[in-house]
């Protein structure tokens, strides 16, 4: 394999594994908060115990994350020394920002809101869980900041030696992309929580043990699920479609699988790519549908990939097509899985219905599935460019690093962390296996 | 406005060598004094709550490099490939280690991940040191400001030489030692009875092994960098940073054979940051010097990033800092007395 191709799965590899914890503790942190308002305003310890059994979960997921989380920055250094010495004074802030505003926040309190809960007053203890709910929040922000800044750069220029330097630092934060991007990201991580959260009581009620806290998670599950699995549909895909719409059209073909430019353009909901024809084999699509979802006119014109020059297409048309059709059709599933839920709660037959229960425990894989696809869709769009429209991929990486390294520290890297999945699994399972009884301040 | 950078940067990875230096040191000392499985959870919880919070510093100090200086983070990362991966998988396993061990009861779990942490601690040690000496020794950059290192050749200490050199290995050993007796000295700190004792003894011992580290290198060094000597004869206010070093040694020397361990430690950090300071008062404004050609060498002015971002860098991090600040002064303060 060349040396782009192998930096290019270093850091899809290592990115992908390490974001499996992170979007499981944003979204807990903020069902964490959740639980601890409601022992607040109840003054119920058995809200206490609930969510001091999902700050464990947290905890481990937390040092995952940490540990998976510092190759990330290295990773910038070793092995894309072009792309950091072009852009580093501009992607630079957000990551330093990350750290100090955010990292030295999080890792503050976080040890305050596992360890401090016995000399903290029940209002300092909330305002702990709080802390560490902002903090992680703020650290996705400046994170989705700089992906924002490469899917779409603002606030720059460009020296003659191919040096970016920053002219607007205001430009970084007023990104277009970065609002949608940030929503949809974060409300995905709820949706994640929730599913976990709403997955676990299933299990609880399902092997009839501990089953009031079985009760509590599946409703907090199930409530806060299906809030955001709507809003990650509305408005916050919509707004994230319509940023690749219209600054990324030839990225909205690809992943559209749309090969000619068409006045009422369909949606495909099925259908593979075939970059020989030109065409989708064996399409399943529903008429001007792509039209009016971009420009809310149903003979609207959408450009196919046909009308733009090859070289700027998305160097992985079906990867890319595939990671978002996933994405879209396990987001629509999601949304249909918690309705349901939600109206057998609402009647008060949820716990009782063990088919309903059955598939929300085994929903667990699917909301980390539809993230991962999600920034497949995002990244491999974004291709074949490194910052979007000024900086190609392959001129981004070490050019001394030599491929061997590479390849060699990308085994080491599967290696490491298929120790780490298993040591995770094994203590996640102690831990639901535990339940929340023994879970004392 | 790169001076600026170059001193705040400085005193950030100096910041993290004291803060992180310390639970790192816990780790080395940790089979060394700790004996019982009661006095090995005594470690860690004298570490538990503001460990991560001290790594913390070694991301914010990469992030805060990386935007101030990025052609010296770009060059410097990938030319320090590999050991820099090794780096990374000691600190996860270190991690891990941590905050895995007290999950399970068992005569195998435990002692499986003391010696996991006591060994990746005692490497990383070893790694941060062996980097120091080689950002003193310089690397054989070409034109476009790039090299690339093997772990190590001839060990000469010359243009040819790896990573691992006499000099680099040199310095290596002396920043083993000196966290060693740093991690020592917080456990004394932290812990009574014979776990204490065992601390302060092997404090105590280590600190020789400190002192001839320290003279050999400072012999050394001026000989491997001539251009130390030239900084500190341009700047003599700057024989300060050894000063503090040398008050820092001799104090912690006497303040731990005193028993007054808060004050032998606080010598020690004394310690560690006048060495740090000393290193980067005599580089600047070198900030990878070039073992071959001088004229290839990476100061802080062909390697900044454009003015502005510079300053618009400084309206955040002036605050972020004071933040940072409080955060640290209320969790260490909240943590405050022996565990």
């Amino acid at each position: 394999m060349d040396a782009l191709t192998l930096h290019r799965l270093h850091f899809a590899f290592t990115i992908t594994f390490h974001y499996l914890f992170p979007q499981l503790t944003m979204g807990l942190a903020l069902l964490i908060l959740v639980l601890k308002t409601m022992a607040l305003r109840t003054g119920n310890e058995h809200y206490h115990r609930a969510a001091r059994f999902w700050a464990k979960i947290f905890a481990v997921n937390f040092v995952m994350g940490v540990v998976t989380g510092i190759p990330m920055e290295f990773q910038f250094g070793t092995n894309w020394s072009r792309f950091s010495k072009a852009a580093g004074g501009v992607i630079g802030q957000t990551l330093a920002m990350e750290g100090v505003f955010s990292f030295f926040l999080e890792s503050s309190f976080l040890g305050v809101f596992l360890f401090g809960e016995k000399r903290l007053s029940p209002k300092a203890h909330w305002f702990a869980a709080f802390l560490v709910f902002f903090g992680s929040w703020l650290s996705g922000f400046f994170i989705i900041a700089t992906d924002a800044w490469m899917q779409h750069p603002t606030g720059y220029r460009m020296g003659p030696d191919g040096q970016i330097s920053l002219t607007s630092f205001a430009a970084l934060f007023t990104n277009p992309w970065l609002f949608w991007q940030y929503l949809h990201n974060m409300i995905g991580a709820v949706v994640t929580g929730s599913f976990v959260m709403a997955s676990v009581g299933a299990f609880y009620l399902l092997s009839r043990t501990h089953e009031l806290y079985g009760r509590t998670f599946v409703r907090v599950g199930v409530v806060a699920g299906t809030i955001s699995a709507f809003l990650m549909a509305f408005p916050t895909g919509d707004g994230q479609g319509k940023n690749v719409a219209f600054h990324q059209p030839v990225t909205l073909a690809a992943m559209e699988g749309l090969f000619q430019t068409e006045d009422g353009a369909p949606l495909a909901l099925l259908g593979q790519p075939d970059l020989e024809k030109h065409r989708l084999d064996n399409p399943l699509i529903v008429p001007n549908a792509l039209s009016f979802l971009t420009y809310q006119r149903w003979k609207a014109e959408v450009r196919g990939l046909d009308s733009f020059p090859k070289d700027i297409w998305p160097d992985n048309i079906p990867l890319l097509y595939y990671s978002y059709h996933i994405m879209v059709g396990l987001g629509t599933i999601f949304t249909g899985v918690m309705a349901l839920a939600a109206f057998a709660l609402w009647r008060g037959a949820l716990y009782q219905s063990r088919g309903l229960l059955w598939l929300l425990m085994l929903m667990l894989p699917f909301p980390y599935i539809a993230t991962t696809a999600g920034w497949i869709t995002a990244e491999a769009g974004r291709q074949p460019w490194l910052i979007y429209g000024i900086m190609r991929t392959p001129a981004g990486f070490s050019p001394h690093v030599s491929p061997g390294n590479v390849l060699f520290t990308l085994i080491g890297f599967m290696g490491i962390y298929t120790v780490l999945a298993i040591l995770f699994l094994f203590l996640i399972r102690r831990e639901i296996e535990e339940g929340p009884e023994h879970a004392g301040a | 406005m790169e001076t600026t950078w170059f001193c705040l940067v400085a005193l950030m990875l100096a910041t993290y060598v004291v803060l992180d230096g310390f639970d790192l040191g816990a780790g080395v000392a940790h089979l060394l004094v700790a004996r019982t499985d009661e006095e090995r959870r005594a470690v860690l919880r004298s570490i538990g709550p503001v460990w991560d919070g001290n790594e913390v510093w070694l991301l914010a100090a990469g992030g805060t490099l990386f935007f101030a200086f990025p052609t010296l983070y770009a060059s410097s990362f990938s030319g320090f490939y590999l050991p820099l991966m090794i780096v990374l998988w000691l600190l996860i396993l270190r991690g891990i280690s941590i905050e895995f061990r007290n999950h399970i009861e068992s005569p195998v779990w435990q002692p499986l991940w003391d010696a996991v942490f006591a060994g990746s601690s005692a490497l990383l040690a070893i790694f941060f040191g062996a980097a120091l000496g080689n950002v003193v020794r310089g690397v054989p950059l070409d034109r476009a400001g790039d090299f690339f290192l093997p772990l190590w050749t001839d060990f000469a200490a010359g243009p040819e030489s790896g990573i691992l050199d006499w000099y680099t290995v040199l310095v290596a050993i002396a920043a083993l030692l000196t966290l060693t007796v740093h991690g020592a000295l917080w456990l004394a700190l932290k812990n009574e009875g014979a776990l204490e004792a065992r601390a302060r003894t092997l404090a105590g011992r280590a600190w020789w092994g400190v002192l001839a580290a320290v003279i050999a290198i400072t012999l050394v060094s001026f000989r491997v960098q001539p251009h130390l000597r030239e900084s500190f004869a341009a700047r003599p206010w700057a024989y300060a940073f050894p000063l503090l070093a040398l008050a820092g040694l001799a104090g912690m020397k006497i303040m731990n054979a005193a028993g007054r361990a808060m004050d032998a430690f606080l010598c020690s950090c004394a310690f560690i940051l006048g060495m740090l300071t000393s290193v980067a008062a005599g580089l600047y404004p070198y900030v990878l010097p070039s073992s071959t050609d001088p004229a290839l060498a990476l100061t802080i002015y062909n390697t900044a990033a454009a003015r502005y971002g510079l300053e618009a860098g400084l309206i955040w991090f002036i605050p972020g800092m004071l933040l940072t600040t409080a955060y640290f002064i209320y969790t260490y303060r909240s943590f405050a007395g022996k565990v």
